[in-house]
């Protein structure tokens, strides 16, 4: 592959300040001694320290963490699943009715999302609390899972699998070593869209959350009325260095290895 | 395949050992998990200290959830699947949640430190008698405006911010009792009508606010007046004093036609557990020293009169958070207008919103 | 292959999933359609949606998602296309989507902030001498941060599918003397239609429900059909009329699918057993 130029560099250079432009903003105030977004006053450590004395807002971004790690991987399964079983579906009219179903719960808004699921779990009685989070998250990240898996699936080509039955592969094989390789980046696409709206959710999370269990949006969103502090923004700023880190930590262990997103190139 | 799986396991067991963490942490809370209560709060308005403080006197663990709207708060509770024993709505939804069954009377026998509430703010008609609700905060409607960015201009009465030197400059609150009620206000009329044509008036009398209207949005006005971004919001007096906190140019009015007096009060829903430990909770909030602290914490005006005595004088004689009784008559409370007028009050607004663009 | 009945058996969690959390709600909110305020079956609700005001609140929705789907493809493709030539591809294609992992209230509080008359933008426009503009509550403002929202969104399918290209396809292309836009519009976008596509669903269809910027960011001079649900639901608490407007509003997205999946079979690359 040819190396870039100076035009795209600099086109990627302007996408990537754009991107990170809000998220230095809100970092720069977390050291603002003033309390608030504007108006910066004196430099201070002292909303992290705030961070760290605050039990309860860590296990908030614990159960956050948990919440938006478990339902990304459960949604992932669920998802390629149901994706590669929607592309052997032969009727054209009952794939598209089975995808436009699967988009419903992308197009409703968060607060009917919240309200039927809220009703669906005192129905069938379930405790609110992790567990109805937990299912919510898997519940509204599946879609977005199947629609990140589906245009891989549909570049497959239908004589890679011909040609793996033909060599006596059983169904198993087959998923695990042809078809699920080759949409490897589809599904980590999915995955970590999933995250992201788990991560975003307040809506739903609210409705159907109880007994104690809060994550960091509905935390959030409830502060507004009063003023979300700079604590908040302390938070977010060491959650995304920590990813950061995380992030760069994991590629240059794997760099040697092998590329978490590459399909079957090699 | 293989680092499929490999990322797989690598998620659950950090998940494992967060979750393990979590519970480690959940019980380092000081009082034991046996006797609890659950909190149901708006974000950022108790003073968490207090919390741990309560844990220690009384041995209760408190678990604190928070929401953002008193309608969300409602749905949850009337659904159910959820055990808070303690909510603090404003005094509409009160009486909705009167209505609709969904409240625990109070036990005055249990609350000695009722006394210390100030008898002003105590038997109101959202609540008789207080059988149901025990004020926690209280406050009014009126204008926030930053004279700085104005010339010096100031508010007297709603019909100052008709002045057509204000083109784009007023932001509003985005919730339909409260503009809807202004124009009334403006208007002369109750807001707490419900004579169509004297909403419909108000609501034409609105329209002719447009040129002015630069925004309407909701708890972010704080931040736009702080910033200087914005110099004139219909806003409560409890966001204004935190906007005067951050920004001691800006100032806070109540216009003389009148306006909207507004109270959150502690309630004990049906949902709840421990109906001893939400009275003991409740106790606890109305100790005079604790109001104090907790009314410094979240800067808003606090109902409790023997508190007031902890406070600094220079807050509590401020006319803008704690006008006078006479100031006080021009106010009115919110009634329960039902859904049916509610939803009048939100098709005009929603109108008006339109109209906007 | 042939069609064993444990074939379907791995598809029994999503079957289940659509029943459950797709079917079961869908029932729930057309019940609910039919009820008004005080609990009786009614038309009525059905009759309010075709008044003026939901109609334009329909057109203002659809116009509104047409545009941040259109800027969001415009911005994307480029970008996952040059990310597709970088040296660390994975690594710059997780960093366009960590910032979407920071809370979306605290990131608009920010962009409230950037965009303010004393924000560092208008300080910028200051310096370069164009002067002082109001950007907060215009349209602009609301476009450029959904955009911002749902980029990743858009970047990561394309990027997908346009790493995937056989080099040699593009090699043969230009072997035959097309030049760079020739390649690029008979052979390149053919073979990404797929991603994009995936792309435009996840946009298009959650901007049409779009609700808390159009209040934070375009300070409610911009409406949209997700901004009466939730004002149905949370504010009037008539959740007749609000879960009218939903069930109005997923016929619409199928519509969309249904025009979207006409396509589907010229599309290049399609692979499906025949």
């Amino acid at each position: 592959m040819g190396k870039l130029s100076k035009l795209p560099k600099l086109y990627l250079a302007f996408v990537f300040i754009i991107l990170y432009t809000p998220i230095f903003y809100l970092l720069y105030y977390s050291f603002n001694s003033g309390g608030t977004m504007s108006g910066f006053e004196s430099f201070t450590f002292e909303h992290y320290a705030a961070v760290f004395e605050d039990t309860r807002l860590i296990m908030i971004l614990i159960n956050t963490i948990v919440v938006a790690l478990l339902s990304a991987l459960v949604s992932t399964a669920i998802g390629v699943l149901g994706a590669v079983t929607i592309t052997f579906i032969r009727k054209k009219a009952l794939r598209n009715a089975i995808l436009s179903m699967n988009n419903i719960l992308i197009v409703s808004p968060d607060v009917i999302i919240g309200a039927s699921f809220l009703i669906l779990f005192t129905l069938v009685g379930v405790k609110l609390g992790f567990a109805s989070v937990l299912i919510s998250h898997i519940a509204f990240s599946i879609p977005i899972v199947v629609i990140m898996v589906l245009p891989k699936l549909q570049e497959m080509s239908p004589s890679l699998i011909d040609a793996a039955i033909d060599l006596g592969a059983s169904r198993r094989d087959v998923l695990t070593r042809v078809i699920i390789p080759f949409i490897k980046p589809g599904i980590f696409a999915g995955f970590f869209l999933a995250l992201t709206y788990s991560l975003d959710d307040f809506a739903v999370t609210f409705f159907v959350t109880g007994n104690g269990f809060s994550t960091l949006s509905v935390e959030i969103y409830s502060m507004a009325r009063a003023g979300v502090t700079l604590t908040i923004n302390a938070l977010s700023g060491l959650i995304f260095i920590v990813t950061l880190l995380l992030v760069f930590g994991y590629y240059a262990i794997n760099r040697k290895s092998k590329n978490p997103f590459s399909g079957v190139r090699k | 395949m293989k680092d499929i799986i490999r990322v797989s396991v690598v998620i659950l067991a950090v998940s494992a050992i967060l979750i393990f963490i979590n519970a480690k942490l959940a019980n380092t809370g000081g009082a034991s998990g046996k006797n609890s209560i659950t909190v149901f709060n708006w974000g950022e308005y108790l003073d968490p200290a207090l919390l741990k403080q309560f844990e220690e006197e009384t041995g209760i663990k408190v678990i604190y959830e928070t929401f953002d709207s008193n309608e969300a708060m409602m749905t949850k509770i009337e659904q159910g699947g959820t055990t808070y024993d303690i909510a603090v709505p404003s005094e509409y939804a009160i009486e909705k949640m009167k209505e609709s069954d969904l409240l625990i009377p109070i036990d005055k026998a249990k609350l000695p430190n009722l006394k210390n509430i100030d008898p002003y703010f105590l038997d109101l008609a959202f609540d008789p008698e207080n059988k149901f609700s025990i004020p926690y905060f209280w406050g009014t409607l009126g204008i926030a405006y930053n004279p700085e960015l104005l010339d010096g201009q100031t508010f007297e009465s709603w019909e100052d911010l008709w002045d057509p030197s204000l083109e784009q400059e007023v932001v509003l609150v985005d919730s339909a009792r409260e503009v809807i009620g202004m124009g009334l206000n403006a208007l002369g009329y109750s807001l707490n009508s419900t004579n169509i044509s004297e909403l419909e008036e108000a609501a034409d009398k609105l329209r002719t606010l447009q040129p002015n209207i630069k925004a309407i949005i909701g708890d972010e006005i704080t931040q736009l007046m702080v910033n200087g971004e914005a110099a004139v919001a219909l806003t409560w007096s409890g966001q204004a004093a935190d906007m005067m906190w951050d920004n001691e140019d800006i100032d806070y009015a109540v216009p003389e036609e009148g306006s909207n007096l507004w109270f959150d009060n502690m309630v004990i829903p049906r949902t709840a557990k421990n109906i001893d430990g939400a009275h003991a909770f409740i106790n606890f909030m109305l100790d005079a020293e604790i109001a104090a602290q907790n009314a410094d914490y979240v800067g808003y005006s606090t109902p409790n009169l023997a508190a007031l005595d902890f406070m600094d004088p220079e807050v509590i004689q401020d006319e803008r958070y704690y006008p006078d009784e006479e100031a006080r008559n021009h106010l009115e409370v919110y009634k329960n207008l039902g859904l049916e007028m509610l939803g009048t009050y939100n098709e005009l607004f929603l109108g008006l919103k339109m109209d906007l663009q | 292959m042939n069609a064993k009945p444990t074939r379907f058996l791995s598809f029994v969690p999503y079957a289940a999933w659509i029943v459950l959390f797709v079917i079961a709600p869908i029932a729930l909110i057309t019940y609910y359609s039919f009820f008004d305020l005080a609990g009786n079956f009614t038309l009525e609700n059905y009759r309010n949606f075709f008044t003026s005001i939901y109609f334009k609140l329909i057109v203002n929705s659809f116009w509104y998602a047409f545009l941040i789907t259109f800027f969001s493809l415009l911005f994307a493709y480029p970008t996952a296309y040059f990310l597709t030539k970088t040296k660390h591809k994975q690594l710059w294609l997780l960093l366009i989507i960590i910032p979407s992992w920071i809370n979306l209230l605290l990131k608009t509080y920010a962009f409230i902030g950037l965009f303010g008359l004393y924000g560092p933008i208008n300080a910028f426009l200051e310096m370069a001498g164009i002067g002082q503009h109001q950007l907060l509550f215009t349209d602009f403002s609301f476009v450029f941060v959904a955009v911002y929202i749902f980029i990743p969104f858009m970047i990561l399918p394309i990027f997908n599918s346009l790493d995937k290209l056989n080099p040699a396809l593009i090699d043969a292309a230009q072997d035959l003397g097309a030049n760079a836009w020739t390649t690029f519009s008979r052979v390149t976008l053919p073979l990404t239609m797929n991603g994009v596509k995936s792309g435009i669903q996840v946009v298009f269809i959650p901007a049409l429900s779009l609700f808390m910027i159009t209040r934070l960011i375009a300070g409610n001079k911009v409406i949209t059909l997700g901004t009466a649900i939730e004002q149905q639901f949370l504010v009037a608490q008539n959740w007749g009329m609000g879960s009218t407007i939903a069930v109005f509003l997923i016929l619409f997205m199928f519509i969309i699918m249904l025009f979207t999946s006409g396509s589907e079979k010229g599309a290049a690359g399609s692979g499906k057993i025949k």
